[in-house]
């Protein structure tokens, strides 16, 4: 026999109230742990999704639509824009580095991205197998397209036009599997990635055979001297100066729009924050109602208990005995409510990741343990002893000689 | 040997208990009679260490025992003490044997063999894994019985311990009791004022409140 073992029998001498107590407690610590790991996980994924891209250049609309489609690729793109125009801007002085895409088509819900091999090197991706392509409709496959749909090297599919499934099929234009990459943990895993000119060639109504069999172009702008339209460019900057006036440059001289994809993505935290902050503090409503039952329950055990409390005293129990007693009660089920709430947090994320193949939710990791998850531990603690204080005094204060006389 | 001197005790405005002086070796028994609300319950408790009295002095081998404050009083209660109940008032949410190694763990003593041996020595040794609440009254008894034994307690207190039991039941507790207390070679008092046991122990008190 120790406390711990008594404070747990005499919990489970009660496992209707027990059980209710720890499950409303393991739902408010549920709900702040779901918070805490998509806040934990996307402020992670999303910078290591913009890692090197310090400007979007693209059609002029939503500065955080052009972002979000050609950073993150989860919404539409804002447009196309000229390919001479892309050109222009991207020889300016205070551009280091442009990389061109093409967006717009999709093979059953995974976006195809044309861009160059500069697009590769940006992520420092890893070939599972194969190669980057080098002609017209050769792609390589981000890891999780190739898990999900189960390609190989040599295998062939026909895209569709649209980012979303089900839409019109480029059924002319089968695109062959040259390269699956390793798993890079970011946007890039979700993405089929071909050359600029494949997205060109397959949106073209008629094309000429020996343009398929020409290579493709690996770094920068690819060479045509037909009027051609990209999506947006990612720009590198050369200098910290280029911040300021970069941006200003484009949105004000041409007719192409510019985003800074942190500056887009603080905004939609600010955006985002007022609605993660009501959840938050529902959690912390819900968490504060589950210790007021755990103190309402302890409250009134402690009244059907006082004859128990007073034996125990008179067996010789000291009073620091009994406070740890109600106290232990108090902090295991507290304790019992954090783990189960944790647990419940994971697996609500596991069931989101599983149920969303693609886009953002799809790129969570559900089981992984963010730093501040020790932190809703010790939160439970707290309310725990909070919960418990008040009946654990008032169990090293009973009266023995008077209970056992009534 | 416990001596009880010039012991005085009252609940507020209530008149007063005055309690004979008494002087008991190690191994005697001695009877507390009194009419219902007397105060004997009152006398077992300040016995107990559970009840201050406003006058007076006890010892337990020379110990005083309100000269002992917190957490000491309760260590020497819990092992020179053992207390048995009108009702055997065991733990619900606990076995026959954990209710019996309670003191022990309070003592923060291990248990498992005396727990062993007492359950065997009172006849329960088939119940120490049972639920309290498949208990007979009887048995309940004797498991509160074993609790009050288990640390090998100087002074056995027993407070009206035949009250609820039948006639066969109540001769086989003071039997067992006077058996126990002789073989730990303790102080047995027993309070009661059921005339049943009156016959069984010599050695008597009667306690009055004053003025009655």
């Amino acid at each position: 026999m120790n406390i711990f073992k008594l404070s747990w029998k005499y919990l489970m001498a009660k496992p209707l109230s027990t059980g209710l107590n720890i499950l409303l407690l393991a739902l408010g610590l549920s709900i702040i742990t779901v918070l805490l790991l998509i806040e934990d996980q996307f402020e992670n994924k999303m910078s290591r999704d913009a890692a090197g891209i310090d400007l979007v250049i693209g059609a002029k609309g939503s500065p955080l639509q052009l972002v979000l489609s050609s950073v993150y690729h989860i919404d539409f793109p804002t447009g196309n824009i000229p390919l001479d125009e892309a050109k222009a801007v991207s020889r300016n002085r205070l551009v280091k580095k442009a990389i061109p895409m093409g967006l717009g088509d999709n093979y059953e819900g995974f976006r195809i991205v044309g861009s160059n091999h500069e697009y590769l090197e940006l992520y420092k991706v890893n070939f599972n197998t194969g190669k980057a392509w080098t002609k017209p409709f050769e792609v390589v496959l981000g890891s999780k397209v190739a898990m999900d749909k189960g390609f190989k090297v040599g295998d062939t599919f026909v895209g569709s036009h649209g980012i979303a499934s089900a839409s019109h099929e480029h059924d002319e234009h089968p695109y062959v599997v040259v390269g699956v990459l390793a798993p890079s943990y970011n946007v890039i895993d979700q993405l089929i990635l071909t050359s600029i000119e494949s997205i060109w060639y397959s949106h073209d109504d008629a094309y000429d055979p020996m343009e398929l069999e020409q290579e493709v172009a690996k770094r920068g702008f690819p060479k045509t001297d037909e009027s051609r339209e990209v999506t947006t460019v990612l720009v590198a900057y050369r200098n910290p100066i280029a911040a300021i006036q970069l941006p200003r440059m484009v949105n004000a001289r041409t007719s192409l729009q510019a985003a800074s994809p942190s500056f887009e993505i603080a905004r939609l935290y600010e955006l985002l924050g007022i609605g993660i902050s009501l959840i938050q503090g529902l959690a912390l409503v819900i968490t504060f109602i589950a210790g007021l039952g755990i103190f309402i329950a302890l409250f009134n055990s402690l009244k059907e208990r006082k004859y128990d409390l007073a034996i125990m005293r008179a067996i010789g129990a000291a009073k620091s005995q009994l406070f740890l007693l109600i106290l232990l009660e108090g902090v295991i089920l507290t304790f019992m409510g954090a783990v189960i709430g944790l647990f419940f947090g994971h697996l609500f994320i596991y069931i989101l990741v599983i149920t969303n193949e693609q886009g953002v939710i799809s790129g969570l990791t559900p089981f992984v343990i963010v730093e501040k998850e020790w932190w809703v531990i010790a939160y439970a603690l707290f309310v725990g002893i909070l919960a418990s204080i008040l009946p654990a005094w008032n169990a090293y204060r009973t009266d023995i000689a008077g209970q056992l006389t009534r | 040997m416990i001596t009880v001197k010039g012991v005085q005790f009252s609940y507020g405005n209530q008149p007063k208990i005055n309690i004979p002086d008494i002087e008991l070796n190690r191994g005697d028994e001695l009877l507390v009679l009194g009419k219902s609300g007397s105060g004997k319950t009152t006398f077992l408790n300040i016995l107990a260490g559970l009840l201050a009295p406003q006058l007076g002095e006890i010892l337990i081998d020379g110990v005083s025992l309100y000269k002992l404050k917190g957490h000491k009083l309760d260590e020497f209660r819990g092992s020179n003490i053992g207390i048995i109940f009108q009702k055997p008032h065991l733990l619900s949410p606990l076995t026959v044997a954990e209710n019996i190694a309670l003191p022990y763990f309070f003592a923060k003593k291990a248990s498992a063999n005396k727990v062993l041996f007492y359950l065997e020595e009172l006849g329960i040794l088939d119940k120490q894994h049972a639920p309290i609440q498949t208990l007979s009254e009887g048995e309940a008894q004797r498991v509160s019985i074993a609790r009050a034994l288990v640390n090998e307690p100087k002074i056995i207190l027993a407070d009206e311990p035949t009250a609820s039991l039948d006639d066969e039941n109540a001769e086989l507790v003071v039997n067992l009791l006077k058996r126990q207390a002789k073989k730990l070679h303790a102080s047995l008092i027993i309070v009661t004022h059921d005339h049943r046991i009156k016959n069984h122990i010599d050695r008597r008190i009667i306690i009055n409140p004053s003025g009655l």
